[in-house]
């Protein structure tokens, strides 16, 4: 490999190599990059909608005030 | 009919969350012990410069590695579900613990992603000081995200340092000290982060005692043995000084919890400790909770119907705390209603409010039964947890003090033990946190907001999907990580 003093390009190499050199790692970032594809692009974009998502400040103070006192709040006066 | 509903939908969103603990609570503490084992290992290969300590080192690496991979992100979905399935607590707690989260997420991250690389690549390309500061790096990062998770969780069993905001329906924060440092997280910290010392020590006896019985790679098993022992009673004395801390926070804080954990249905003044159902030792509770022979541990029924404790404070009935939470919860309606249009009634409602404040969560009390956790698995889980926390305080000092003597490769009694302790401190683990939280139910913020209220209006069908989801997903990295680690530990050859 060429040698450099370019800090970052070193680091890049470090990184790259020790990837190429791995033997069993391979198939736990296969897992990793699976799982995380799961994690974020099924079950939050398709499963994990935050709740309170797409509402107003005013509107999300009103949800959640209303749980808090049992269906006895008015509609926020915005 | 609605009450159901609403019950399934809580008992799904509790299901669900409590799968997503349980499955992270498996890879966390494994990482945060392995971490210390591998670094001790690596210090004392630069320490001696023998290869056999680098080699062994580098092996229990590998099953840490393994392990991380697998873990690493599971925590993050309970990130998700506090915003889909207890959006009302996340809104309530406000963003005091999002920002925080998220930064030490970032730097752990980061801390990881570096430490970790130079750990794993690093051998032979940088010098050993740096590839050992490293390793122990990496564990100080894992160990840096638990913190303010545990800070946040602590905030929920016992809520100080904030203030409720009516207008805006949220807590602010005024008294960062109070919130990060209160007693309670930093025995919560510690009890959590050496249990998980412990289980990464018991792991590798457990491992060690399996090569034991095979015949295999003796020397490396026995060294392994020496040092986990060493870890492991280390992270015993802690988890049992800071257990002992959180039984006394816990009868001051939480003394529901503390009554449920040992089904003290009539508590007073030199209470007994309950060791399994009949048999008790006289005036030990009192001692574990106040640490005084005589002072008065309040049962069950004392904390429904209202008792005095030993200060000669009187603490109000169940009762009266739900009247006292149901105007609360009037006044707070009050307040929301007028506060644009009536100045006068809504000053008077404000002022109703923060009186009876304390109460708040009390307010959507239905009946004071309700505020008795299951007492049936608070008592067991409690049980569980410090019969076997004993049982693997005695396995690591016999482990110790055969090895010392050179005598544990021949006690095959004592490698079966080993092997069986692993599942039984990952037990303890899960115990401990069962008894955290399922003794602090009904509440998600302790005398603030019940579960029933912290809910996100959902539909419980859509929580099934969801729990049916993560059941499957976890369970295939679970399979996943006993497998591709029994591998490793069974093609794992050292020579003598
Ligand atoms: C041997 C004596 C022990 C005592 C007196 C003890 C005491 C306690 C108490 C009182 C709690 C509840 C704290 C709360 O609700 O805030 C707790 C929680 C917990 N314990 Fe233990 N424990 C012991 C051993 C263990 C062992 C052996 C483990 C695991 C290897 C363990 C792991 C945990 C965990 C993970 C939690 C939940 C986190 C927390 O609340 O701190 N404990 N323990």
């Amino acid at each position: 490999m060429k040698h450099t003093h370019n800090p970052f390009i070193r680091i890049w190499h470090f990184y790259i190599e020790g990837f190429r050199n791995m033997t069993w790692g391979r198939t736990l970032w296969i897992i990793i990059l699976l799982k995380l594809f799961i994690m974020f692009a099924i079950l939050r974009v398709f499963f994990f909608q935050p709740a309170l998502a797409g509402k107003s400040e005013a509107e999300k103070q009103h949800t959640v005030a209303t749980s808090l006192s049992g269906e006895r709040v008015d509609k926020p006066a915005e | 009919m609605n009450e159901m509903i609403q019950e399934t939908l809580v008992g799904w969103s509790r299901s669900q969350f409590a799968l997503t603990a349980c499955y992270h609570w498996l890879f966390v503490p494994l990482t945060l012990g392995l971490a210390v084992v591998m670094a001790v290992m690596e210090s004392i290969y630069v320490k001696t410069q023998d290869e056999f300590w680098k080699k062994a080192a580098q092996f229990w690496q590998k099953i840490f590695g393994i392990n991380f991979a697998i873990g690493v992100a599971t925590g993050i979905i309970l990130e998700f579900e506090f915003g889909t399935n207890w959006s009302n607590y996340s809104w309530f707690v406000g963003d005091i613990f999002g920002a925080p989260l998220a930064i030490e997420g970032i730097l752990a991250f980061f801390m990881e992603a570096t430490f970790i690389a130079v750990m794993f690549f690093g051998w032979n390309k940088v010098s050993q000081r740096f590839h050992l500061a490293s390793t122990w790096l990496t564990g100080l990062g894992a160990t840096i995200s638990a913190w303010w998770i545990l800070v946040a969780n602590t905030w929920m069993q016992h809520p100080v340092g904030m203030a409720f905001n009516p207008d805006t329906v949220r807590n602010e924060m005024v008294d960062f000290w109070a919130v990060a440092f209160q007693p309670m997280a930093i025995t919560k910290f510690f009890h959590t982060v050496s249990s998980g010392w412990m289980t990464g020590a018991v792991f590798v006896v457990g491992v060690s005692c399996w090569y034991l019985l095979r015949g295999r790679n003796k020397r490396f098993a026995l060294a392994s043995i020496r040092v986990a022992s060493v870890v492991g009673l280390v992270g015993i004395l802690t988890v049992m000084f800071t257990g002992d801390r959180a039984g006394i926070q816990i009868a001051q804080n939480q003394p529901m919890k503390l009554a449920a954990a040992e089904g003290l249905e009539h508590g007073g003044a030199g209470a007994p400790f309950s060791i399994v159902p009949g048999i008790e030792v006289p005036k030990a509770l009192s001692i574990l909770a106040t640490h005084d022979t005589e002072g008065v541990v309040p049962g069950i029924q004392d904390l429904l119907n209202g008792y005095t404790d030993n200060e000669g404070n009187v603490h109000l009935s169940a009762d009266e705390k739900i009247r006292r939470g149901r105007q609360a919860v009037n006044a707070f309606a009050e307040y929301r209603k007028t506060v644009n249009k009536d100045s006068v009634t809504a000053i008077q409602a404000r002022q109703t409010f923060e009186e009876n404040q304390a109460y708040f969560g009390y307010g959507h009390i239905e009946k004071k039964e309700d505020l008795v956790p299951n007492i049936t698995i608070v008592y067991w889980a409690f049980r569980i947890m410090i019969g076997f926390g004993c049982l693997l305080t005695l396995l690591l000092c016999l482990t110790l003090w055969f090895e010392r003597r050179g005598t544990l490769a021949q006690k095959r009694w004592m490698q079966h033990w080993g092997v069986w302790s692993i599942p039984m401190v990952f037990l303890a683990g899960q115990a401990g946190w069962v008894v955290a939280e399922v003794g602090r139910q009904p509440w998600a913020i302790q005398d603030l907001m019940p579960v029933g209220v912290a809910v996100s209006g959902i539909s419980a069908s859509s929580v099934q999907v969801t729990f049916c989801l993560f059941l499957a997903l976890f369970t295939i990295l679970l399979i996943a990580e006993i497998r591709i680690m029994c591998k490793a530990i069974k093609n794992f050859r050292m020579e003598d």
